[in-house]
């Protein structure tokens, strides 16, 4: 039986998003399946941003927070940390400290931090926000501003606050991430009614939110999977924008990043546990398809830049 | 390729005599077109029938089985590329590999290291399935010696026994006979003696081939002479390669029912970086392996790598469910509260997540609801106050509480007052609607 490989050729292709002025670096881009380049083009890796924070990561797990031990206290610090000692390719700063539980700064406190984490790095910059929708809608309309001309990814535009967002973001430039909750259609509807606000669809980066192994890793896999299989087969423009897996967050929060070898000793060495965790829900969401990843430990970076040595 | 139920249908007698236990034979061939019936309960089916449904029924990818008794490992039998599609069958199996070169001891750290891998978690006992023995040394007398010593210390545990020398392959397997390993070695040189000693040990065979292009005829020869049951390795070593031809074979399996691909896939995930091997194992997860052999299985690997395969291989269409119990998280005191939640997996870790966070010690009562989140088990009718209020007194948690108040999500504050009227004497507090509201809102207590 004489045998023809099986290749599929697709009708549609991931939009590729460029980010930064200085160092910029690009994502997306590619007409296949993830880095099935046997059968298409996959021009760009995926890109890892290194996560920081406006406040001090007092509620990181130790195994993460002590690495940034001396750097972590102050946002520019620890931006160009990354940046330099880690060889950072960006750098995501997350606004915790702007939620109206944590610190409630306020819109132009945020502002200045963005501007002084700018002034200090060439990377690109990725700006979060602290997931109060309110809050956020003030705050990342402040921060767009103080960022423009520098091609930032502003987000997290949502159901609840995309118009203000979305505004801001169109305004002084930006791409834009769009979350919604583990669900291609609701994913497909809030693209949807933010083009239809005239934002333009190879701006935005599509976030169907993350999950963490064991934690509904598998939930997020199949979003994905479905939302890259739309875009490719179905040429679904509203589909195919790139897509992040915004890792970190989610996985040093569950147990297993946590608990002591001590309370559980077969669950075995809890520093390298904590970095397999983040290790295998970037890999496994890269595999799905994503192709921006935030995560926070270095190791654990590292280990994924490798992989995805191996994958182009 | 499988056959639409439509298709099965017409080669059915069309008689709806409900002898199957279905009411027409059209459900009956729906449900035969989703596996989940047997030609068998069909009396008057005729043998045209058997023969064309028995062809088209024959899984793409070939079920086999390696191992002995109860830790025997089932592979192939898969239907579809994504697990959305349907649920992926057999879970990959995880083999770690022991060198004949290896010293006594580095044999018996890893041995013991595969019998204390057992983990449970959901529920679900997991552990490193195979052992892989490799014939490094190239010596027949030294891979019997490896053989005898495994097979000794863990009699139990399904074994792989790699070698491309026949000699050896004899010695290896009379070493492990009854024990149903996999012969795996067989490649362009060697393929008629190794075929040869398949068939006689009535072992499978797991063929290599240099390329991916290669590997097809050299499963028509082996088949040819005799041997049905194989696993292949197509070659592929990088992560890269390993996406391409793992995609290609279980393609030409499942779309093309090329019978040539059709078998189970053994991947090579041997890194010197650790947690690089993690990762090449998870791919070999997502992506179709059916075996995936290590070389090391911390116990923080493993468990990973089990966490990730549970995810991968459930079942997309029944939501993962948690038993019905009230948890603790932290060390609760009769003073400390108590909350409820539905039983739907992600509702369960998000919201016990949370909790943790808070660092407030809590009780999380935890009902069924088939697995349903707390909107949709409300709207169901299944989170409703009554069967709350039942839920909890049978529980009898009311003698561990100090004060019988109960915390409930805020999207279902509509049922406060029917819960109050249902349990006298309790108060019902509303909380948050949000799980990531929730360690404010302990605090603020």
């Amino acid at each position: 039986m004489a045998f023809v490989a099986p290749k599929e050729t697709y009708s549609g292709k991931v939009f590729e998003v460029a980010i930064g002025t200085g160092k910029t670096v690009a994502f997306g881009g590619e007409n296949v399946l993830p880095f099935s380049a046997f059968e298409g083009n996959v021009p760009n890796r995926p890109v890892v941003a290194y996560e920081i924070q406006d406040i001090p990561p007092d509620d990181w797990p130790e195994t993460v927070r002590k690495v940034y031990e001396g750097v972590s206290g102050d946002p520019v610090t620890w931006a160009k940390h990354c940046q330099d000692r880690l060889g950072a390719k960006a750098v995501a700063l997350r606004l915790l400290g702007t939620h109206p539980d944590r610190n409630n700064r306020s819109p132009e406190e945020a502002a200045k931090i963005v501007k002084d984490v700018l002034a200090a790095i060439n990377i690109p910059l990725i700006v979060l926000g602290s997931n109060n929708v309110d809050k956020d809608s003030l705050v990342l309309v402040a921060v767009s501003g103080a960022a423009q001309g520098r091609n930032c990814i502003i987000g997290k535009a949502q159901e609840a606050n995309y118009k203000t967002i979305a505004a801001a973001a169109m305004a002084n430039n930006h791409k834009l991430i769009a979350m919604s909750e583990l669900d291609i259609n609701l994913s497909k509807q809030l693209n949807i009614l933010i083009t239809q606000m005239g934002f333009d669809k190879e701006k935005l980066i599509t976030d169907p939110m993350c999950s963490a192994l064991g934690y509904g890793m598998e939930y997020t896999y199949s979003v994905m999977e479905r939302i890259r299989l739309a875009a490719l087969t179905q040429n679904d423009t509203t589909m195919q924008p790139p897509m992040l897996g915004d890792v970190g967050m989610y996985v040093w929060k569950v147990k297993e990043t946590q608990a002591l070898e001590a309370d559980l000793p077969k669950w075995g060495s809890l520093e390298e546990r904590g970095i397999a965790w983040e290790t295998a829900t970037a890999g496994g969401l890269l595999i799905a398809g994503a192709e921006l990843l935030i995560m926070r430990h270095p190791a654990a970076v590292k280990a994924v830049e490798k992989f995805i040595d191996e994958l182009m | 390729m499988a056959l639409t139920g439509v298709e099965i249908f017409k080669l059915l007698p069309k008689t709806n005599c409900k002898k199957c236990g279905h009411p027409t034979c059209l459900a009956f061939a729906m449900k035969l077109a989703q596996r989940q019936a047997s030609l068998d309960a069909c009396p008057d089916v005729s043998e045209e029938a058997k023969r064309v449904l028995g062809e088209a029924s024959a899984p793409p990818v070939r079920p086999i089985t390696f191992g002995a008794g109860d830790r025997a490992v089932k592979m192939g039998e898969e239907t579809v590329l994504f697990r959305h599609e349907k649920k992926f069958v057999n879970p990959s199996a995880f083999a770690v590999e022991i060198k004949d070169t290896m010293s006594g001891d580095e044999i018996n750290n890893i041995v013991e290291g595969v019998l204390n891998s057992e983990i449970d978690r959901v529920g679900q006992k997991l552990k490193i399935d195979a052992i892989f023995i490799s014939n490094a040394s190239n010596d027949a007398g030294k891979f019997e010696s490896a053989v005898k010593t495994v097979a000794g210390k863990a009699p139990a545990v399904p074994l792989i026994l790699s070698t491309s020398n026949p000699a050896a392959a004899e010695a290896a397997l009379k070493a492990a006979a009854g024990k149903r390993p996999i012969l795996y070695g067989a490649d362009e040189s060697n393929a008629d003696a190794m075929a040869n000693l398949a068939k006689t040990f009535k072992v499978t065979l797991g063929v290599t081939a240099r390329c991916l292009d290669a590997l097809p005829a050299l499963t028509e020869k082996i088949k040819g002479l005799g041997v049905d049951d194989m696993v292949i390795d197509p070659g592929a070593r990088t992560a890269k390669e390993i996406i391409q031809d793992n995609t290609l074979i279980r393609r030409a399996a499942v779309k093309k029912n090329f019978k040539a691909l059709g078998y189970p896939v053994i991947t090579f995930a041997q890194r010197d970086d650790n947690m690089l091997e993690l990762l090449i194992a998870a791919l070999g997860v997502a992506k179709y392996s059916s075996i995936i052999v290590m070389s090391s299985i911390e116990k923080w690997k493993n468990l990973a790598l089990f966490t990730m395969r549970q995810n991968i291989y459930t079942d997309p269409q029944v939501p993962m469910q948690v038993e019905q119990k009230i948890y603790k998280v932290g060390e609760p005191t009769p003073e400390s509260p108590l909350m409820i939640t539905t039983n739907f997996s992600l509702t369960y870790f998000i919201v016990s997540g949370e909790v943790e966070n808070s660092k407030v010690p809590c009780r999380l009562a935890v009902m069924d609801c088939e697995g349903l989140s707390v909107l949709t088990g409300w709207a169901a009718g299944k989170f409703t106050a009554s069967k709350i209020a039942q839920f909890l007194q049978e529980s009898g948690i009311e003698n561990e509480l100090k004060n019988k108040e109960l915390i409930i999500p805020g999207y279902v504050a509509i049922l406060s007052g029917a819960i109050e009227e249902k349990l006298p004497g309790w108060k019902v507090t509303v909380g948050p609607r949000e799980a990531n509201a929730l360690p404010a809102f302990l605090k603020s207590r």
